[in-house]
């Protein structure tokens, strides 16, 4: 009896049908294997996002970490505003705030109003002045070398041991999350791939007589393959949800608390594509890779 | 159909030899008991037919596969030109009969048509019409045997091969089972029957081969079972 392309068709109609139904047969498997996906995806979500927001928080406090370019006092305010062109052109350099000596003065006077001593400063006293904000913090002393070789830059204030604070932060917090995500991802695969197992064992003898009428190993494969794939999906669908929900009511606390005058967090629509998206990757990954891996054992027959 | 030139058979991690030097041809259109006590080797002369074990030594072919240098791909071919039976039915419990017989053609991949068309005269054939919505559990062990039956028929194959058929049946089934295998035979299909029933051997005049540790103690056209120094 030859493959038709109706038969062939209906092949591919059947296999998808076996997947569908396999699930609402083995309904209590199914229902593990979905919890099992759901709980490590939200502890892995949950800490992707914790690290995502410490990792927002640094960049936020680094894009406000400035390095000051003091003019020669020898130039004229009208020269020292010319040497803006040349400064936003060094590289690193996101946004540069030209500040007169007056304006410095005005500044500093407002830091020690009162103190009687500070009245009477002229503004002589102060240099013309460049707020530089740079792209990256690491290459802070990169930029200050750089500044310094601006004809009619006289000195350059930068705080090069916080941004290399900073940066051991970043990386730390980086290097740990990393970690730990992989750790999760690895006992999520093991831990599915062990139920999926446990599903399989108990169909062991239907691919024996699947064998044994002549089923190819893709026949057999594929409804558990699209079941692994269905249950996946629903998982991480599920754990999206659920993810959504811890963490609208995590921030919620965060900010009618006293930490959210010191912190801000990341909206959750601002991180539910790429979640959305890595969460139904895994899903997907660990549901076929689980199924595959399962009845692997099985087709040797 | 079938052809075994000098098979030996040693299972690696006990040493056991299930076979040791068989010659055993079988052609098309044949009816066959294979008989022998426990542990004679009969369960092993199927597992190489259907290829789920390979010889130590030997040839084997089986409807021009030669199964000694067979290739794991091409496995599900061998298969798809047998039938096999077993024992304990091993018939899929969550699917009703015609699902259960109709699997085995989704397997070759048939279309829907000829699977509506071919079910249900196969179903007929064993006596089961009717029964097409029962789940195995629903039926008796003699019906269920004849669902396996009706499975192994389904594909046209052009040899059955039957291991214990009626172990689990009542002596009135048991003949009845068998009369339907005679009845296949007679439309054309070769029929291996691997049992230790000797009456039930007896009452059929077939060729007889009878196996014991391993080896062929007799192959006779007169229908009779004969263990040999075991029986």
């Amino acid at each position: 009896m030859g493959i038709t392309a109706m038969g062939f068709m209906n092949k591919i109609g059947y296999l998808f049908k076996e997947g569908f139904r396999s699930i609402t047969t083995h309904g209590f498997m199914s229902f593990a294997s979905v919890t099992i996906i759901i709980a490590c995806l939200v502890i892995m979500g949950s800490f992707s996002l914790l690290a995502f927001n410490i990792d927002a928080f640094i960049n936020k406090l680094e894009s406000e970490n400035e390095m000051l370019a003091f003019v020669d006092e020898s130039y004229s305010e009208t020269q020292a505003q010319a040497l803006e062109p040349e400064i936003a052109a060094i590289p690193n350099v996101s946004k540069v705030e030209f500040v007169t000596r007056e304006e410095a003065m005005d500044s500093f006077k407002k830091g020690y109003e009162n103190d009687s001593l500070f009245n009477d400063i002229d503004a002589s006293v102060f240099r013309d002045r460049y707020v530089v904000y740079l792209d990256d913090i690491s290459l802070m002393a990169k930029t200050d070398t750089d500044l310094r070789a601006v004809e009619g830059i006289a000195d350059v204030s930068a705080q090069l041991d916080i941004s290399q604070g900073f940066v051991t932060a970043r990386n730390i917090v980086s290097a740990v999350s990393l970690v730990l995500i992989v750790i999760l991802f690895v006992v999520s695969v093991f831990i599915m791939s062990n139920t999926i197992k446990l599903t399989t064992f108990g169909r062991r003898e239907e691919i024996a007589i699947m064998k044994m009428v002549g089923a190819t190993n893709s026949f057999i494969r594929t409804p558990f393959v699209i079941e692994g794939l269905v249950l996946g999906l629903i998982g991480s669908g599920i754990a999206l949800l659920l993810e959504w929900g811890i963490y609208t009511l995590i921030c919620d606390k965060i900010m009618t608390s006293i930490a959210g005058t010191y912190v801000s967090v990341l909206a959750f629509s601002t991180l539910v594509l790429p979640l959305a998206g890595v969460f139904a990757a895994i899903g997907v990954v660990v549901g076929t890779f689980g199924g595959t891996i399962a009845i692997r054992n099985y087709l040797k027959v | 159909m079938v052809r075994l030139s000098n098979v030996s058979m040693v299972y690696e991690n006990s040493g056991t030899v299930a076979a040791n030097g068989i010659d055993l041809e079988i052609s098309e259109g044949e009816f066959v008991f294979l008989v022998g006590p426990s542990g004679s080797g009969k369960t092993t002369i199927i597992k190489l037919l259907t290829g789920e074990v390979l010889p130590t030594d030997g040839e084997i072919y089986v409807n021009n596969f030669n199964l000694r240098k067979i290739k794991a791909r091409k496995l599900p071919k061998l298969r798809r030109t047998l039938g096999v039976i077993f024992q304990d039915f091993r018939l899929i419990d969550d699917k009703n009969v015609y699902e259960n017989v109709a699997f085995a053609m989704r397997v070759v991949g048939a279309s829907n048509k000829e699977i509506s068309e071919r079910v249900p005269y196969v179903l007929e054939l064993v006596g089961l019409e009717g029964r097409e919505k029962r789940l195995p559990q629903e039926l008796s062990g003699g019906e269920q045997q004849r669902v396996a039956i009706a499975r192994a028929l389904v594909n046209s194959p052009s040899l059955i091969i039957a291991d214990e058929p009626t172990g689990n049946l009542d002596p009135v089934k048991s003949l009845e089972l068998m009369l339907l295998l005679e009845k296949i035979n007679e439309l054309g299909t070769t029929v291996l029957v691997v049992t230790h029933e000797k009456e039930l051997v007896n009452s059929f005049c077939k060729r007889v081969v009878a196996l014991d540790q391993g080896s062929i103690i007799s192959d006779g056209m007169d229908g009779y079972y004969c263990y040999g120094i075991h029986e």
